[in-house]
């Protein structure tokens, strides 16, 4: 049954087939397994999973920074209708920055402590747009009004170190948005940060988002973070994506056993439980990834065809979940069937 | 007095909280070097990292503390299980100060009854040793078995009980998840049959999945053993699940204390209302929240009166001039003038009533 082609324009950015790899003493390891999807103008895509899932490599692979031995061994990028994936570095350098943005989890690291905020702004701003020295400083002021600074001019001089934490989150902000991106790739953008500037944060990128209708895929393994920023949502595991689809659907009605597991094992203010739901075990580890589905040694509805066969993402209403309960196909269906 | 001093561990009273903790204080100085200032002119500089914390811990419950970096939260830990002396005030286990105790051969009983699990599992195991010595070496320091097999058969028990295999004895903590060293760490802290365990965080390192795991390990255990917790985190859910009675702390001081339930039902103090409507909303009910502006201030140099005035909607000027203290407010503790003087609003509850 094809697809009903709704999506026409094409959409900002494409992931088909990705896979990548790392050569190891004990032979290559795949790291990203065949995963596709995309990002549409101006949408927020979250991407959750847990640590080694494969979500910051994702990111890293669109924005090139992928770092050897790891590489792309399967599959394209598209941005914007073309194939970046396979661009000689001194193109990707030009898209990186300039149409596609990052903010990375720490403030403090992905600043260079040796230069004033101002000269890393006006230095990227001349990098990638046509601009005087006098101009850039001016839309090197504007950025930091942008994101909250307040007393940007004044700041413009500081060096980062006396920027709080917050703060220094928003100069990373301003940079990644310095040249106008369409797209932005957020990794962890608030994990290092307390609670209230969490808040902070998430509803300044939810404001940037719509003001310049950015697309953003935010990496976070905080479900609360995507739950209040996101459009829709990727859950990865073991270097797949194991569902996706729009977040209030996988939030409300998870349908991946692994989804419905991890939303169960978070505690919940109001909800007065003796024990939280527990996935038992550990993701697999890359050299150990179970044959069938990735999940199904800790799968509580794991059947035969789980063990056998790795299963794609198939549609299962709203979302689509890569699991063999929503295959007509599967003896498990009908055998439930047969008892219903 | 010595005599006294060493209670023994047999003789409940009952009534007596297992933790009295009075007037806790823990000033550190952060000056410039004496030369520095004595050329630059720079005068002495004191951070109150906990200033002035009242609090108790009733027997076989969790007690929690929440705050964000900086409110002194870890600090009260470390003054509770020794790793700092406290710069005025008293901590008392079952009774007994640690800090009226002198030689550590004084200590010991006590120091065998209160234990800490730390935050991060990949720094607070050593990675030369393997795990079964890592478990042994408080039965070893505290003396508790005499011959090797018992020690060997005691560590296969404390691996068993965390759902990891006597076999796991064998390897290094490299060989482990971070979930699995947190059952480690756990393990160890387990191993001198403590009473009361001092949690710093145990779960923020983890992925909620493992996170799930380890606070349903830590109930379980709580439950099974009769222990008794102070559970620190800055996550306002793993607290509300985890939690009997919960402390807030801002700037060194408690603002508030009350039961679980109530703290989150009706929130009082104008920072624990904040606290609570910084939480992600799961619920997806698409509710509008005010960020609230500002951030801590820098703990060196306070704001005067209410620490939290500055970033306060209800602040005026009696919050300005004169710092609250922790009064009773329909059961619950409040530090806040405006609370006092009933001039604050009810909350519009994000969160469900429980």
């Amino acid at each position: 049954m094809p697809e009903p082609l709704v999506t026409a324009p094409t959409p900002l950015l494409q992931v088909d087939h990705l896979k990548i790899e790392f050569p190891t003493r004990h032979g290559t390891l795949t790291a990203i397994d065949d995963i596709s999807f995309s990002i549409a103008v101006g949408e927020v895509l979250g991407v959750v999973g847990e640590s080694g899932a494969g979500k910051s490599l994702t990111g890293a692979a669109i924005i090139g920074l992928l770092e050897p031995p790891l590489r792309i061994a399967g599959g394209q990028i598209l941005f914007d209708g073309k194939r970046i994936d396979n661009l000689p570095a001194e193109k990707m350098r030009r898209i990186r920055g300039k149409s596609i943005g990052a903010i990375f989890q720490d403030p403090l690291t992905s600043l260079n402590p040796l230069y004033t905020v101002g000269r890393q702004l006006t230095e990227t701003i001349r990098t990638h747009l046509d601009m005087d020295e006098r101009a850039a400083r001016r839309r090197a002021v504007e950025l930091l009004q942008e994101v909250g600074i307040p007393g940007a001019a004044q700041r413009l001089d500081a060096y980062p170190h006396q920027f709080s934490g917050g703060m220094r989150q928003r100069v990373v902000i301003a940079l990644a948005l310095a040249a106008n991106p369409r797209l932005i790739i957020a990794d962890e953008p608030t994990t290092a940060l307390d609670v209230s500037i969490q808040a902070q944060i998430i509803t300044l990128l939810k404001r940037l988002c719509r003001d310049h209708g950015m697309a953003v895929m935010l990496v976070t393994h905080d479900m609360g973070v995507i739950a209040e920023t996101a459009d829709r949502v990727a859950v990865m595991y073991a270097g797949r994506i194991a569902e996706i689809g729009p977040v209030r659907e996988v939030i409300k009605h998870p349908k991946h056993p692994y989804t419905v597991g991890l939303m169960g094992s978070i505690p919940t203010i109001g909800h007065d439980l003796e024990r939280l739901r527990q996935i038992d075990g550990a993701m697999p580890r890359l050299g150990g990834i179970p044959t069938g589905c990735a999940f199904n040694p800790r799968c509580s509805e794991v059947f035969d065809r789980c063990r056998r066969e790795r299963p794609n993402l198939l549609p299962t209403g709203d979302t689509k979940a890569a699991c063999w309960l929503y295959d007509a196909a599967s003896e498990k269906r009908a055998v439930e069937t047969a008892h219903g | 007095m010595v005599k006294l001093a060493t209670a023994q561990p047999g003789v409940l009273v009952p009534d007596r909280p297992l933790l009295q903790v009075t007037d806790l204080t823990r000033h550190f100085d952060v000056s410039a070097p004496w030369l520095t200032r004595l050329v630059g002119g720079g005068k002495r500089q004191t951070l109150k990292a906990v200033d002035g914390v009242d609090f108790e811990i009733e027997r076989g419950k969790t007690f929690s503390l929440v705050g964000e970096s900086g409110c002194g939260k870890s600090t009260v830990a470390r003054l509770i299980v020794g790793l700092y002396g406290p710069s005025r005030g008293r901590v008392e286990v079952d009774g007994v100060d640690l800090a009226g105790l002198k030689t550590r051969a004084e200590q010991a009983p006590l120091k065998r009854r209160v234990q800490m699990i730390f935050q991060d599992p990949f720094a607070s195991l050593n990675p030369r040793w393997r795990v079964k010595d890592i478990i042994a070496e408080p039965i070893r320091t505290h003396k508790l078995l005499d011959s090797p097999a018992a020690v060997r058969a005691r560590v296969g028990e404390l691996l068993s009980q965390v759902k990891l295999t006597p076999a796991d004895g064998d390897k290094y903590p490299h060989e482990f998840s971070g979930g699995q060293r947190q059952r480690i760490s756990i393990a160890r802290a387990l191993a001198s049959n403590p009473e009361f365990l001092v949690c710093d965080e145990p779960t923020s390192a983890l992925d909620v999945s493992v996170q799930a795991q380890i606070l349903n390990l830590m109930k379980d255990l709580q439950r099974r053993l009769g222990l008794t917790y102070l559970f620190i985190s800055h996550n306002l859910a793993v607290i509300y699940h985890v939690s009997d009675r919960v402390g807030v702390m801002y700037l060194g001081r408690l603002v508030e204390v009350a039961d679980a339930k109530k703290l989150f039902a009706r929130p009082r103090h104008p920072y624990t209302r904040l606290l609570l409507d910084t939480i992600p909303d799961l619920e997806m009910t698409g509710r509008a929240r005010i960020p609230v502006a500002g951030e801590v201030p820098n703990p060196i140099n306070p704001p005067s009166g209410c620490a939290f005035h500055p970033r306060c909607a209800f602040a005026n000027e009696r919050c300005r001039v004169e710092r609250p203290n922790l009064r009773i407010a329909d059961g619950t503790l409040v530090a806040c003038h405006a609370v006092e003087e009933g001039r604050l609003p009810e909350m519009a509850l994000a969160v469900p009533a429980a």
